[in-house]
């Protein structure tokens, strides 16, 4: 077990808590780095997926993790950014700009979705999201002269300043690093003062406000911030699959988006990576099953859904930390071995709550 | 002009009348206290002062300037800070974050900023931090600095958010209730930190309480209420021995 002693106020604001925790994260970096060396070029490509949920989660995070308010929408804004991306490209706008706008499209979409969607609650936000990613899917459907309607949208390789991003590993670079941005800016945004606004939000909106947080203000832009991170990864998805078309953005893929946060474990960021491992693995590791499934079992349809529902609904019974809840764990039990006791993570119940004020 | 003024306030939900005409004058420095049955209306003009619910009648004034009819985070901007009967703490960070959240009103960075962690945001949040441990140190928190608050005994959550509200840096402090659920010591310590805040700090209190002694022990002046309605107002002495603030606690006496 390590123990911190502190000197200095400037120790509390760091990145790092020290020197330990700089060598895995740096050890972490080279192992990424590697990795096109030592993996083949079909798991890269898993990778480059897993990374392009990790910013999916990211956006996730923040609003459902963070500030408490759900959405079963997203692939509205995922939709946004991949179309932006395919019609900029088409009319040769360079992937720097292209990819910005994806983000600021995306980002004032989700501020003028947000605004009025979040003075509701709960499940009323939920379907009122919903609804909203109905209509998109819809316009995408229809508008056909721009989005090419149910017939999709074709897209070129990303030329990357000169570089021509034409294989998996450059592609996983490419991602890779925008990982390293955009987690870097959360966890920053987080230790910040707008971060703690969010946290407060989604434990005590009462509170927040009487601490002087603008409730609707803040929300907005948490939903902005994460619709914008949405768009970001739509538009390196639709590089991805090269192909986009209405039904890649439904509600299916809405609902797959908030859970990966669910199952990752909420409030953290390593829950998002996490999730995003988990989305993309869990397919590949079902085709794998299928073969040592009793065929009346493994023929059937809709076998993937269903296996992916009962996970999470475990989840949700058996640990409602997730999946980085989980390791948090298993960590401390070898940290404190053989100290550590079982009910140590369970919530203390030394109070009433009220909902008086409700 | 007075520092705090409540002007014929009323609401009411429906059909209750929770708060009828209620007008008093807090002036800068005192320790005024709200006392009344169960019911009698006081949190409830704690949450018109908060500006939760506006007043079907009256107003409230703050350092000579009307708050009622602002938007409810504005009320934290003019130095007005709560706490809550049902401790509303954001439980799922740790002491020192909630102590931070607190300091909101005193951001001084932008959005844009905070995300590239900026040195100004580096050096503001060194300012939060040493603010939120000067209120650590005068609560005597610093044993719980770092642990989450939903795994706290109710005694240390109540201190934890008496200190969140004076991170906010206010001049007036409401207090809902500062001392139920506590045991005799702890009340005790809550006595006496009523007291410094009132001497050392210079902050105005306006309390609602029900254990008579801390009033007696920590009030200038007390305001009876009664279903929504003003007995008496006074010294703790006289307010307590008001014929009508007897029969409201114990019934009519023949
Ligand atoms: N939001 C609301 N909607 C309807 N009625 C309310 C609401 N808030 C308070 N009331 C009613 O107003 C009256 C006064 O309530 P209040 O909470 O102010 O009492 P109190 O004096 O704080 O009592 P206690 O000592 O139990 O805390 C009660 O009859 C209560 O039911
Ligand atoms: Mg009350």
């Amino acid at each position: 077990m390590r123990f911190y002693f502190k000197t200095d106020y400037a120790q509390d604001v760091r990145l790092f808590q020290d020197g330990v925790q700089v060598f895995w994260y740096v050890a972490l970096a080279a192992a990424l780095l590697a990795l096109p060396v030592l993996l083949p070029e079909y798991l890269i490509g898993q990778m480059v997926f897993i990374l392009i949920y990790c910013i999916i989660g990211a956006g996730m995070m923040l609003l459902i993790g963070y500030t408490g308010q759900i959405s079963l929408g997203h692939a509205a804004f995922l939709a946004v950014g991949a179309y932006t991306e395919a019609l900029l490209q088409a009319r040769g706008v360079p992937f720097a700009v292209s990819l910005s706008a994806a983000a600021l499209l995306s980002g004032v979409a989700g501020f003028i979705i947000g605004m009025p969607a979040l003075r509701l609650k709960g499940i009323y936000l939920a379907i009122a999201t919903m609804a909203f990613g109905f209509i998109v899917e819809e316009v995408i459907t229809r508008w056909e002269h721009v989005t090419g309607g149910n017939s999709g949208k074709q897209l070129k390789q990303i030329d990357f300043f000169g570089i021509a991003i034409d294989n998996d590993a450059r592609f996983y670079y490419l991602c890779l690093g925008l990982v390293a941005v955009i987690f870097l800016g959360m966890i920053n945004l987080m230790r910040s003062p707008t971060g703690r606004a969010f946290v407060a939000i989604r434990d005590s909106e009462i509170s927040a406000q009487s601490m002087g947080i603008h409730l609707a203000r803040y929300k907005t832009i948490s939903f902005a911030i994460s619709a914008a991170l949405t768009g970001v990864a739509g538009a390196l998805y639709a590089h991805k699959v090269q192909f986009i078309s209405p039904e890649q953005f439904n509600l299916l893929v809405s609902i797959e988006m908030a859970t990966l946060v669910f199952i990752g474990g909420l409030g953290s960021f390593h829950g998002a990576v996490f999730g995003a491992a988990f989305i993309i693995a869990l397919p590949q590791v079902i085709v794998f099953m299928k073969d040592y499934l009793p065929t009346a079992i493994a023929q059937q349809t809709g076998l993937q859904p269903t296996i992916f529902g009962l996970i999470l609904i475990a989840f949700l019974i058996f640990e409602p930390l997730g999946i980085y809840g989980r390791w948090v764990k298993i960590r401390t039990y070898f940290s404190l071995f053989p100290f550590y006791r079982g009910g140590m993570f369970r919530r203390q119940k030394a109070y009433m709550k009220s909902d008086r004020l409700k | 002009m007075s520092f705090f003024t409540a002007e014929n306030l009323s609401i009411q939900f429906g059909g209750v009348k929770a708060v009828t005409n209620v007008s008093f004058e807090v002036e800068r420095g005192e320790v005024f206290t709200i006392i009344g049955p169960n019911g009698a209306g006081k949190t409830t003009i704690f949450n018109l002062i908060s500006l939760i619910y506006p007043p079907t009648s009256g107003r409230i004034l703050f350092e000579g300037q009307e708050i009622t009819g602002l938007a409810p985070h504005r009320v934290a901007n003019l130095g007005i800070a709560r706490t809550f009967q049902n401790i509303e703490l954001f439980e799922h960070a740790t002491v020192l974050q909630n102590l931070l959240i607190g300091r909101h009103t005193h951001r001084t960075t932008a959005l844009w900023q905070e995300l590239l962690f900026l040195p100004p945001v580096r050096r503001a949040e060194i300012a939060h931090r040493e603010a939120a441990e000067k209120v650590i140190d005068f609560l005597d928190l610093q044993h719980y600095r770092d642990s989450f608050v939903a795994g706290l005994p109710y005694g240390v959550r109540k201190v934890v958010e008496l200190a969140r509200a004076l991170t906010t840096g206010p001049k007036l402090q409401l207090l809902d209730e500062p001392s139920s659920g506590l045991n005799p010591e702890e009340s005790d310590d809550m006595a006496f930190w009523i007291e410094d805040l009132k001497k050392d700090l210079g902050i105005t209190v306006l309390m609602v309480e029900h254990d008579m002694s801390l009033v007696s022990r920590v009030s200038d002046r007390v305001l009876a209420l009664n279903q929504g309605e003003m007995l008496a107002l006074g010294t703790s002495r006289e307010v307590q021995s008001d014929p009508r603030v007897i029969e409201a606690y114990l019934g009519k006496q023949e």
